[in-house]
């Protein structure tokens, strides 16, 4: 059975550390902030100008004056601090985020990423993706592992505009966790029930696959 | 010192046909309501603004393109406005798509009268095409210039005859930045208070960057993405 949305970022979370500074994209990245472990200190930047966002207020108590870079209504934690646009990018391109996961269209075997226009259809823009990609130090991306018309995402290279060359480091499809390394996507984990040739078939870029490579526990 | 002017349309006084405009705010959150609504009244056009986003149909900059008095935007994200979209694919309207930091950053240069700076974003993409790019410490960066506008456009929460301004929660975003880089920059308060009411240590945007400000009266603040969670 491939992953949930739910699970993949369940199984993101398991990449948080304590006292991780992340910023987390907007779709299912931003699921991942429902399953930090309890002991665990993370603390989520948000490039709109947050540091320790919260989680969306009760009925009645949204403030049209803090929302989260998806817009959303949101709170702010102890211990949170709200800053411009500037200071937000500081942080992210002076590497102070230590995590960033985002969503991606296409990702190729050498961690090229394409994710924010395809020419003559949508153009909605950038926003913070390519500053994060091009400073981050620690990236995953997070997408289905196919496209709407079963092509793969995971390629040789992108057909798409690029957002960022050579920044990805790991992919965790609805299939399988994937690091990016110089041999191509090496696969760390399939998801439950879905076998390596399944994977092996419906990747199109460079793939190392273990024939004993373990399943997700989910 | 007084900078305050009675209303949106004596601060707008000068606005012409083809000038560069920043507007702050991020989304619908900090936009400078009152001002956007008077340049609808004022009908000048063929204007550049440097916005991170455009709005949506029927708010925010959205109301200035449903007018066609945007001859250019500059922004980062425009992926809530169909009517932007439809001017955007037809050729109406030009755009300039750049990352949201360099965006940030280009108007923070602009008035802190830095020309141009390097950047990491965008390199090896189709926004660095064209540029002068270099190496330091075996990482590549792309030279990005400075953005100044003829007018800048902000909203603040609360603010004094001198210009002082505060910002309030995730309001501030470009706001601080486009302030600035304004060769006149017009400030709209929810609370005009008198000097020394606010704390010293607390002001973001200290009144020198600050030529008009004034008082708006009746904000909308509309919530582009109401999310909320049930109470247990």
């Amino acid at each position: 059975m491939a992953l949930t949305k739910e699970q993949m970022a369940q199984r993101i979370a398991r990449e948080l550390r304590e006292g991780y500074y992340v910023n987390l994209g907007i779709g299912i990245p931003t699921l991942v902030a429902n399953y930090v472990p309890k002991d665990m200190n993370v603390v989520f930047q948000s490039e709109n100008g947050i540091l320790g966002m919260g989680p969306f207020p009760f009925e009645g108590e949204e403030d049209a004056d803090l929302i989260n870079a998806g817009k959303q209504t949101v709170t702010l934690l102890p211990g949170s601090s709200i800053f411009d646009s500037s200071t937000s990018f500081a942080m992210i391109r002076g590497q102070h985020v230590q995590l960033t996961v985002l969503g991606a269209m296409e990702v190729t075997d050498s961690g090229d990423i394409a994710n924010w226009k395809i020419p003559g259809k949508m153009v909605k823009g950038m926003g913070g993706a390519m500053d994060l990609v091009a400073s981050a130090e620690n990236i995953i991306v997070v997408m289905m592992h196919a496209n709407k018309a079963g092509e793969s995402k995971l390629l040789k290279q992108c057909t798409l505009p690029l957002t960022g060359v050579k920044c990805v480091k790991k992919v965790v499809t609805d299939l399988g966790v994937f690091d990016i390394t110089a041999e191509g996507f090496v696969l760390l984990e399939r998801a439950p029930g879905v076998s390596v040739e399944e994977i092996k078939a419906k990747t199109d870029g460079r793939l190392v696959a273990r024939a004993d490579v373990p399943e997700m526990t989910v | 010192m007084n900078k305050i002017v009675a209303n949106a349309d004596a601060a707008l006084e000068g606005i012409q046909d083809n000038m560069t405009l920043m507007v702050g705010g991020f989304g619908l959150c900090g936009i400078p309501e009152k001002s956007i609504a008077a340049l609808v009244r004022k009908g000048v056009k063929g204007l550049t603004c440097i916005s991170n986003n455009a709005g949506v149909d029927d708010f925010g900059l959205g109301l200035l393109l449903r007018t066609r008095q945007i001859k250019k935007m500059i922004s980062s994200y425009v992926g809530e406005n169909a009517e932007f979209e439809r001017q955007m694919l037809s050729g109406e309207l030009e755009v300039d798509l750049i990352p949201q930091g360099t965006l940030a950053e280009r108007c923070r240069a602009g008035g802190a009268g830095i020309p141009a700076f390097f950047t990491p974003a965008g390199y090896g993409t189709e926004i660095a095409e064209g540029k002068e790019t270099r190496e330091y410490d075996g990482k590549m960066y792309v030279l990005e210039n400075w953005l100044r506008a003829d007018f800048a456009l902000v909203k603040a929460w609360k603010g004094d005859r001198f210009g002082n301004l505060v910002y309030k929660r995730t309001a501030r975003n470009f706001n601080p930045m486009m302030a600035m880089a304004g060769k006149i920059t017009v400030a709209e308060v929810e609370e005009l208070v008198e000097p020394g009411e606010l704390d010293p240590d607390e002001i973001h945007t200290p009144g020198i960057f600050v030529n008009r400000i004034f008082k708006g009266e009746g904000y909308e603040k509309r919530i582009e993405q109401r999310t909320v969670r049930k109470r247990n």
